[in-house]
């Protein structure tokens, strides 16, 4: 598949390999090999060791590479071995600026394991662009975004983060998790780097644990390839072929359950118990008008916010039909709290001053009917 | 639901191995364990969990495979990753800029290459030594070493460590003492009777067993460095998926008979090898006139299932290669079909030449790993392959 005239739904069906070149098949085989036989010392085949390429994760890579319009992909065995690999690319000294209400385990990198090997992280409002450019410092390498954010929904302008990038000469990675390449393509607008967890949206059934990144050029492709082959933290290919699988139906999955998350931001939003709806397709969102221009959609995540712990704690038991755990980006309504999930990592004080507040719940859209999801919420909530 | 619970029995290797994971499903008893690809798991009620919360931090099937290879290992804790490197790199972040790690110098090139190009970077300090000649070990100390990192038996030359005496160093000096056991498994060597603190794995290897799965282990004997390790394995991520956990865990139950086997075979393969005119020179630690022989005697249980040779003069590499018929000319090692790999070229050609030919690395030496098929089949095969390369 290298039409890039195909329109987006096409491409998702089509792209990296859609058939098996030896046999036709229309999937591409599981090919649980650890190495591959050699025809000559002198010219290596394709294939060597299955930590430096499998057919399967290849299939998957390529694709990905094709939808965020990048050229070179590459599969991790989590979001998080991922996003470790972006970071594992800079080095002891330098410098990077992260959104202040970063994911969780994101936070927990930076701030622990990366901090104590000399990697330095200022933590800014990206909403505001020009506190990126006050906080830059001469060993300042990259700048880390996450558009819209988790779980605040928070909406960063793409353009101008890249244009002070390019300005000062950064490094520009992006988490695309929550838009996916079906609403948002980054690398269209100046970025350089882009990471997935495919747990979420780009597998879609909340059956396995993957992680993707992007570059947009050949020789970050080649130091991004350094640090996978050299690190290891790859995706088998099992997991490979079940990410592949749920790319062909991104597409749907992601109308579906944007259409239920804008239905269930309005109803939340006429409850006198939701005290704030945080959702990017509602009128009054701050970022609607950045997110519009930068993206296809609001994306099938929101959060809001009730009156306190006791109330949040209350509708997370009592649903009965949303699946209450961690996560999110699967085919069934996921509702986590993130005072003690996703950002659990964070000291209360951090978290409340990023606007996490203990009365805030997010939920995932799944593929449920969204009235029947109100429902869940109504009573849950007690409205 | 099943009642049946090993946990608390003491059981022989082999038993713990094959039956590994058959007392894990108490609802069907299932007497293998189920392949859990799942993301997350359902909460019971807020600030109650299962035991797991996301995959990432823990699975099931992963759980079985770390639980196994920490009870095989007699370690307190086992982990699993996405490959022998991610199993490296993640135990080489146990330690902070400014320190230093004692490391084998004839370390395998992957294993080399990540020292150098992402660890060092950091600030951690590589010190490449001789780690079989425990003098050498002795002059490389100074106050910054807190860590050494050893292989039980080198790869591709088959050096051996001298464990008992690095163990000793190392606890005298507080140092966290690292095995890379990989070509020699619990099975034949057990480094944590020999002071070692962590071990690990290319599971892919004899592990695994199969060639059909990457996969990397980390087994550690205390609870403090356990801690840590759990810490890493969840934030950085690198942790192997459910589907492979199990194939993984499938190559354990067979490891004692698939490694018996092929040792049984190498010691035959070295010795044929070794009267071979063909054939300069025969590393295997079996043969009684190897360097490392009375000392992986005295502290293993075997000699693995890992050869390699130098070819003589006039003999070409690339022919042999071309010629073999049932070895597979390929990377990687410890699988059930015999592999012929080319260190220059595979799996050391990260590795500065000057510094590779220093190690015994040249270019007529060729490394066999040995698989579980009959020997006579094997030797015949390397026969017509090296009289049809002179």
């Amino acid at each position: 598949m290298k039409d890039k005239d195909l329109q987006v739904h096409t491409r998702l069906v089509h792209s990296g390999q859609d058939r098996d070149p030896f046999t036709g098949g229309s999937s591409v085989p599981i090919y649980q090999a650890s190495t591959f036989a050699q025809p000559d010392p002198d010219h290596p085949g394709a294939y060597d060791y299955s930590r430096s390429g499998n057919p399967t994760r290849e299939a998957l890579e390529k694709s990905i590479a094709e939808l965020e319009g990048g050229t070179s992909g590459f599969a991790f065995a989590s979001g998080m071995a991922a996003i470790s690999a972006a970071f594992f690319m800079l080095k002891s000294g330098d410098h990077l600026i992260a959104p202040e209400d970063v994911y969780g385990g994101t936070y927990r990198i930076l701030s622990t394991l990366l901090k104590q090997w000399g990697l330095q992280t200022t933590f800014v409002d990206m909403t505001h662009p020009e506190r990126i450019a006050q906080v830059v410092l001469p060993n300042t390498k990259a700048i880390f975004v996450e558009t819209p954010s988790n779980p605040l929904l928070k909406i960063t302008d793409l353009d101008t983060v890249a244009a002070i990038a390019r300005e000062h000469g950064l490094l520009t990675i992006i988490d695309n998790t929550f838009p996916t390449p079906f609403l948002q393509r980054p690398i269209e607008h100046g970025f350089d780097i882009v990471v997935h967890s495919a747990t979420k949206f780009i597998g879609g059934h909340s059956d396995v644990i993957a992680g993707l990144a992007v570059t947009r050029n050949e020789e970050l492709g080649r130091r991004m390839k350094a640090v996978q082959n050299g690190v290891g933290g790859i995706l088998g290919p099992q997991d490979s072929w079940i990410v592949l699988r749920g790319i062909r139906t991104l597409a749907v999955r992601m109308e579906a359950q944007q259409r239920a998350a804008q239905t269930i931001a309005e109803g939340l939003a006429q409850w006198p118990q939701v005290l704030k709806v945080h959702y990017p397709g509602l009128k009054d969102h701050p970022g609607r008008a950045i997110n519009e221009r930068q993206s296809a959609g609001p994306g099938a995540v929101l959060s809001f916010e009730l009156e306190d712990g006791v109330a949040a704690r209350r509708a997370l038991a009592g649903v009965k039909l949303c699946f209450p755990g961690v996560s999110l980006g699967g085919v069934e309504s996921i509702l986590s709290y993130p005072a003690k999930m996703s950002h659990a990592v964070m000291l209360p004080q951090e978290r409340h001053a990023r606007g996490i507040s203990d009365g805030l719940l997010r939920l995932s859209a799944g593929l449920e009917d969204p009235q029947d999801i109100l429902k869940d919420l109504k009573q849950a909530i007690g409205v | 639901m099943s009642q049946r619970n090993l946990k608390d029995k003491k059981l022989a290797v082999e038993t713990l191995l094959a039956q590994a994971g058959s007392d894990w499903d108490k609802r069907t008893g299932a007497v293998s364990v189920p392949i859990y690809q799942t993301a997350t798991f359902g909460h019971p009620e807020l600030g109650k969990s299962t035991g797991f919360d996301y995959s990432r931090s823990s699975n099931p099937t992963r759980l079985v495979l770390e639980e196994t290879l920490a009870r095989f290992e007699g370690g307190v804790r086992g982990f699993a990753f996405a490959s022998g490197l991610a199993a490296i790199d993640t135990i080489f972040r146990l330690f902070a800029p400014g320190d230093s790690v004692i490391v084998t110098e004839d370390l395998y090139g992957g294993t080399h290459r990540l020292l150098e190009k992402v660890i060092a970077p950091y600030g951690v300090r590589i010190i490449p030594v001789d780690t079989s000649d425990i003098n050498a070990v002795h002059a490389a100390m100074d106050p910054s070493v807190k860590g050494l990192f050893v292989e039980s038996l080198t790869n591709p030359m088959l050096r051996v460590a001298d464990l008992p005496a690095l163990g000793k160093l190392a606890k005298a000096r507080g140092l966290t003492f690292i095995v890379d056991n990989t070509f020699l498994t619990p099975l034949f060597l057990k480094p944590f009777d020999m002071g070692a603190d962590v071990t690990v794995y290319s599971a892919t290897k004899f592990l695994g067993g199969h060639n059909d799965v990457v996969a990397g282990a980390v087994v550690v004997k205390d609870h403090d460095i356990a801690e840590k390790v759990a810490f890493l394995q969840n934030a950085v991520g690198a942790v192997l998926g459910p589907q492979d956990a199990w194939l993984v865990l499938r190559g354990l139950k067979t490891l004692p008979l698939r490694i018996h086997r092929q040792a049984e075979n190498a010691v035959r393969i070295a010795a044929w090898l070794a009267q071979h005119p063909l054939v300069k020179a025969v590393h295997y630690p079996g043969l009684s006139t190897h360097p490392g022989h009375a000392r992986l005697r005295s502290m293993g249980f075997g000699f693995g299932g890992i050869v390699s040779f130098e070819v003589a003069e006039g003999v070409s590499v690339k022919d042999l290669l071309a010629r073999v018929g049932v070895f597979i000319f390929a990377e990687s090692l410890g699988g059930v079909e015999s592999l012929i790999t080319y260190p220059t070229v595979q799996t050391h050609a990260d590795i500065d030449p000057a510094r590779r030919v220093r190690f015994g690395i040249n270019d007529r030496l060729v490394r066999l790993s040995i698989g579980i098929e009959d020997a006579a089949d094997l030797i015949a095969d390397l026969e017509q392959a090296l009289e049809s390369a002179r």
